[in-house]
């Protein structure tokens, strides 16, 4: 057990030496590289803001911003402030006439940062604001990316996700968002799975293949062959008369 | 070493078992055509021709706009053959010419020349042409007989050899980029005229020499009227060029001369001539039409300058040609009642004229019922022959605007009718019939308000009284049929006899077609039990059939809507009609004056008992429909529980909305898919009307893991804007409709759409084709909550903060597809099948057990407790998989399935060229006894059994009581 943390010590020292190994060795291929090396140490920030309403009309405010760090292995941290008194009460009113509570982020590109092409629109997503203020502001944000890095959308959830009715009482609970943050790239579908297949079918037909080594037709049978010939021989010399008889019967 | 051993061969049993299970699916030799049919179709006639050949030749031949050649029985209006070419520009018919037993075409905007052979259908030969697009075509004759064929293209004009189609001579056209050459013509002499224009200033006229395409004369000829040969000239009489000035109404005989006709206003002028016989020069009749329902008989007098008028007709709307032997003859169409718009029961007449005296000729009218639901008559193909008493008898083919094709035979009888709009299907639903009367009695008898105990009893005694009185009348009819002829109690399914049957298996077919035209038919015999036709239909009008309310709430009559929308502006229009009946509602549908983005139909229900249709504008405004108080006051209710979703895939921009309380909207949610990256290609929800009967699937070790169940996913499938192989992708996203949240998102890398792909229950399947390995591949992306449920009551979209599990597999598939849909069951208890439309024709039912992402790599105790196959990579394709065995349907565009009362059975409709019924038995007929089930043996041995019992108890009796009393 004392070797794992160990290894896992090395194993991630070794991307890093890689990474910075590639760096270096393809400096001037490219943009992508330096643009990595970029990011890498500096990433950027974008807001998150959000609106609750009691008139459900939405007016977006700072809620905090998201460090995002783009390149190899994207990251992303909030640093986020707490809630006014005047929000919390906001909130709570919100929530009693069951309306959303809506966050949204800019669309941007995790990798693509030396174009900083600024595109247009946000990305929107809403809780119920009744089961934010029952979870305790206890919230997931996730963040989702496309194949190039491209933010394409945004969710919230809270946990747990209900509304019950339940009456926050502390004040306190209100005051601090207590959020994880996760950020999904897309997963890559799988291919058919040929190789693995052919592999283990290959194992079935050596495991089964030896003992019966393949013969020809006649020199697997020739004695069934030979002896339906003897047969068929002895038969016919016998069979005229013996047809005969039965012809005569019928 | 040894368990791995033992497990292969119970593995290979395992494949056997299998392969044995869904083997039996295959349908029996005498079921053949016993629940299912098909119809074959052509498409909107774009040329047609009699077979002229022999006097009893009973054939006619069709090229059509979905590049088809077909030959049909003009006596019974059935398919003798055709040829399905390319469908596209790549196989378009450009021309049709028949000349005794050769029918000659050019396809493909003149890229290939095909001689047919008219007996047979077989191809005689096939010639490749020279690029270039196709102007014209015409037969050349020399000295009597017919040899070549002269094609006209942009800048060159080539001979071909009849018997052949070798290449005579090419030759280029001179001045090809300044003169337009648009004509043809050849009037038996040795030589081809080529008619060009250079439009408002000149025709010019080519004469080559048939031997050897030398030009032999070129002439230009001023003409600053003319823009196009091809719409306003005609060859007539001796090779006199007749054209006409659309802005003077002049007749230019080359030389010129003026009439005293009036053009209607607005109107281009039609000059419709004849050439009987490609050898001889045309005949010097012609008609000249002067309006929508104006036509002149023109003749040209012999000193081919002066022209006299023989007959007006008007009015009439279509006027034809036909020769037979030496007499040409004219046929007239002309509305029958003055009255037209007045009269209900309008009819049109046809009557044949003397096309050299202008004379009409006796006993030859033809009248020509006009179908109210149909559309006007477009086109008339006339067949004319010489009777014994050397008189004129005629055939006459109409085609409407519907693109129905009507056949008619003297005196007056259509002989058949084709529904050609049917070709074309573009969107269906099947609904369920209504109750006979008797059934409905009873209906209603429950479906009423209770008043009192004394009025429901005796309203139950009357209801059974009626029902015994039914009752009898049937033994009755039974009792008096019983003696008739098996054939002749059969009797026609009409729409008085419709009613639903015992199982629910016969349904109404409502059909939509891309010409606008309605179709009501039959689901168990195929027949066309209604029609409408919608006229001021768009070509690019997209469709969208909604059934508001079915048949289930008696004495409320069944009501569909169709959503028709323009596909440029947006704007849309709504008809509301009877699935039944087909007739139009009385009820009178919102206007809509703003373009519509999105209609969905709501689980809300009126007093009606109709669903409420909501339709949100470009402003995001929401129209309901029906919009009664009733409907906006429970709108106004459950608004804040309304969701909805858009997509604009221009913008790859998907977003959500919520309804307020004054039906405005508010925009809630939005995923933005990069257009630079992928665009969306497809989206599709689950089917309203599904059911799931498991919750969760029983695993090996009799655990359960549960079904994610998201009524509101959707499936977004995109693909990569860029094409190269290495980088292309399909990527597949499914989203929550109510909050936008992306439960996954999957990227099949080095693949290339046409992606077809269904959503049904908690799995997307989804084919595409591989770009490295070249090939087509299925995958299969089955979604669980895991093995405990969050919320086991009620699904909400907006309470379900975990993320589901998502498996997924890929298979290579080993042939394209053309289409996809799931099987549909009342209960969802029958294992589900995809039916997939091939290009050849077939379709497969593929049992979605070999679509499971939990087929094992390696087989283990468990995966076998479960049943699962072991994975292997090739989907199989058996023939017996094949629903429609040998009744391919051409070019399937959908499939359409439908539960039936029974739940093993389910209705499937695959429509394209050709339409095809039929019903599948996914887990075969659990639930129906077979037919040759024996009922006397089973009775019997229970009889047996009963009677067995009572005497042993008897026995066992007396054996008691001796013993007692021993």
């Amino acid at each position: 057990m004392a070797s794992v943390p160990r290894s896992f010590l090395l194993l991630s020292i070794i991307p890093t030496i890689l990474i910075l190994c590639a760096d270096f060795a393809c400096c001037n291929t490219g943009r992508k590289t330096g643009d990595g090396l970029d990011t890498d140490f500096s990433g950027f920030s974008v807001p998150l803001e959000h609106s609750f309403e009691v008139d459900d009309v939405s007016r977006f405010r700072m809620r905090g911003a998201l460090q995002l760090r783009g390149g190899r292995e994207t990251s992303v941290s909030l640093s986020q402030s707490q809630l006014s008194e005047e929000d919390r009460n906001t909130l709570k009113e919100v929530a009693a006439v069951d309306g959303l509570y809506k966050i949204r982020v800019p669309r941007v590109s995790l990798t693509d940062r030396q174009t900083e092409r600024q595109m247009d629109g946000y990305l929107t997503a809403f809780v119920r604001a009744c089961s934010l203020v029952e979870s305790h502001l206890s919230d997931v944000i996730t963040l989702h990316t496309d194949v190039s890095g491209y933010l394409i959308g945004v969710s919230i959830v809270t946990i747990p996700g209900a509304c019950r009715g339940t009456e926050v009482e502390d004040e306190v609970d209100l005051e601090a968002f207590n959020t994880t943050l996760t950020i999904i790239v897309p997963t890559n579908a799988p291919q058919p799975e040929t190789a693995l297949f052919i592999e283990r079918m290959d194992i079935e037909h050596e495991k089964r293949g030896k003992p019966q080594e393949q013969k020809s037709f006649f020199a697997k049978y020739w004695y069934l062959i030979l002896g339906g010939a003897i047969f068929l021989m002895a038969s016919s010399s016998a069979q005229p008369s013996a047809g005969g008889a039965e012809e005569q019967q019928s | 070493m040894k368990p791995p051993a033992k497990m292969s061969k119970p593995t290979s049993l395992f494949v056997i078992f299998f392969s044995l299970f869904v083997m039996s699916e295959a349908v029996f030799e005498d079921q053949v055509g016993k629940f299912d049919w098909r119809q074959q179709y052509v498409g909107k006639t774009l040329f047609a021709h009699f077979d002229s050949h022999s006097q009893s030749s009973k054939k006619l031949f069709l090229a059509t706009d979905k590049n088809i050649f077909a030959s049909f029985n003009s006596r019974t209006g059935e398919l003798f053959w055709r040829h399905v070419d390319k469908a596209g520009p790549e196989g378009t018919i450009d021309i049709l010419l028949l000349h005794g037993q050769d029918a000659l075409m050019v396809v493909g905007g003149g890229r290939l020349l095909r001689s047919w052979d008219t007996n047979m259908g077989g191809l005689n030969w096939e010639a490749v042409l020279d690029t270039g697009s196709f102007q014209a075509a015409c037969f050349v004759a020399m000295q009597d007989t017919v040899k070549h064929v002269a094609v006209l293209k942009k800048a060159a004009i080539s001979l071909h050899y009849l018997t052949n189609g070798h290449q005579k001579w090419v030759e280029n056209l001179p001045d090809s980029d300044t003169v337009q050459y648009q004509a043809v013509y050849s009037g038996g002499e040795e030589e081809v005229y080529v008619l060009g224009v250079v439009p408002n200033s000149h025709l010019t006229i080519i004469a080559y020499s048939l031997e050897d395409g030398e030009i032999i004369k070129q002439r230009s000829v001023e003409a600053p009227w003319l823009s196009s040969v091809e719409s306003s000239c005609v060859v007539v009489g001796h090779g006199v060029l007749m054209c006409v000035d659309t802005a003077t109404l002049a007749l230019y005989a080359l030389p010129i001369q003026s009439l005293d006709l009036e053009v209607s206003p607005g109107f281009q002028p039609v000059l419709v001539s004849s050439q009987p016989h490609p050898a001889r020069s045309p005949i010097s009749e012609f008609f000249l039409q002067l309006g929508p329902d104006h036509h002149v008989l023109l003749q040209l007098n012999a000193d081919g300058y002066t022209i006299a008028p023989l007959r007006d007709f008007q009015p009439a709307f279509l006027v034809s040609f036909s020769t037979t032997g030496e007499k040409t003859v004219a046929a007239v169409m002309t509305p029958k009642n003055e009255t037209v718009k007045k009269k209900k029961n309008v009819a049109c007449a046809i009557n044949l004229f003397s096309a050299d005296s202008g004379r009409r000729l006796l006993d030859t009218t033809v009248i020509f019922p006009l179908d109210l639901n149909g559309g006007k008559p477009f086109k008339l193909y006339v067949h004319a022959f010489l009777k014994k008493d050397d008189s004129v008898g005629y055939r006459v083919l109409v085609q409407t605007q519907d693109h129905a094709l009507t056949f008619i035979q003297q005196p007056g009888r259509v002989v058949w009718t084709r529904e050609e709009a049917l070709a074309d299907v573009v969107t269906m639903e099947m609904v369920d019939l209504p109750l006979t009367g008797t059934q409905a009695e009873l209906e209603g008898e429950f479906g009423k308000k209770a008043d009192g105990l004394f009025p429901m009893v005796l309203k139950r005694l009357s209801s059974q009284v009626i029902l015994l009185q039914a009752w009898l009348a049937h033994l009755w009819k039974l009792f008096y049929e019983a003696r008739k002829p098996h054939g002749q109690v059969k009797n026609e399914v009409t729409i008085e006899t419709l009613s639903r049957d015992e199982f629910n298996l016969q349904k109404m077919m409502v059909m939509v077609t891309a010409s606008g035209k309605l179709f009501g038919i039959d689901s168990k015999s195929g027949s066309i039990l209604w029609k409408h036709y919608l006229e001021n239909v768009q070509p690019n009008a997209v469709f969208k059939l909604i059934v508001q309310r079915t048949t289930a709430h008696f004495p409320h009559p069944p009501q569909c809507t169709l959503l028709i929308k323009d596909k440029d502006t947006g704007l849309a229009s709504l008809h509301v009609f009877n699935p039944i009946f087909g007739r139009k509602s009385h009820i009178a549908p919102p206007a809509l004056p703003r373009p519509i983005l999105q209609s969905l139909l709501l689980p809300v229900i009126d007093q009606d008992y109709a669903k409420v249709l909501l339709l949100v504008d470009d402003q995001y405004k929401v129209t309901a429909f029906p919009s009664t108080k009733n409907v906006l006051q429970q709108l106004q209710e459950m608004a804040s529980s309304i969701f909805f979703y858009l997509i604009r895939s221009d913008q790859g921009n998907l977003s959500g909305f919520r309804l307020r309380k004054d039906l405005s909207t508010e925009r809630i949610w939005e995923v933005v898919l990069p257009t630079e990256v992928q665009k969306i290609v497809a989206v599709n929800g689950k089917r309203p009307n599904e059911h799931v009967h498991s919750q969760g699937r029983v695993m090996g070790d009799r655990s359960v893991l549960y079904k994610y169940l998201n009524p509101n996913l959707l499936a977004v499938v995109t693909e990569s804007t860029d094409a190269h192989p290495e980088r292309a992708f399909v990527g597949v996203f499914l989203v929550d409709g109510v909050t936008g949240r992306i439960i996954h998102e999957a990227v099949q890398r080095k693949a290339r759409g046409p992606v077809h792909f269904v959503h049904s229950e908690n799995w997307v399947v989804y084919e595409y084709w591989n770009t490295k390995s070249r090939r087509n591949e299925f995958s299969v992306l089955e979604l669980f909550e895991g093995t405990e449920l969050y919320n086991s009551t009620v699904f909400s979209s907006l309470d379900r903060p975990h993320l589901p599990q998502v498996l997924q597999q890929t298979y290579i598939f080993p042939s394209p597809i053309t289409t996809m849909e799931a099987t549909l069951t009342e209960k969802g208890i029958t294992s589900r099948h995809l039916l997939v439309g091939l290009p050849s024709g077939a379709i497969l039912s593929l049992p979605k057990m070999f679509l499971d992402p939990r087929r094992p790599e390696v087989v283990t105790e468990h995966s076998r407790e479960e049943n699962l196959i072991p994975y292997a990579p090739e989907m199989p394709i058996r023939t017996e998989w094949f629903i429609n065995y040998n009744q391919t349907v051409a070019r399937v565009k959908g499939i359409y399935t439908a539960p039936s009362g029974l739940e093993s059975t389910c209705l499937v409709v695959a429509y394209g060229l050709d339409i095809y019924q039929t019903r599948v038995y996914p887990s075969k007929q659990f639930d129906v006894l077979k037919d040759d089930y024996d009922y006397v043996l089973i009775s019997s041995v229970l009889f047996a059994l009963f009677f067995a019992t009572m005497i042993s108890k008897r026995l066992a009796q007396v054996k008691l009581l001796n013993r007692a009393w021993r």
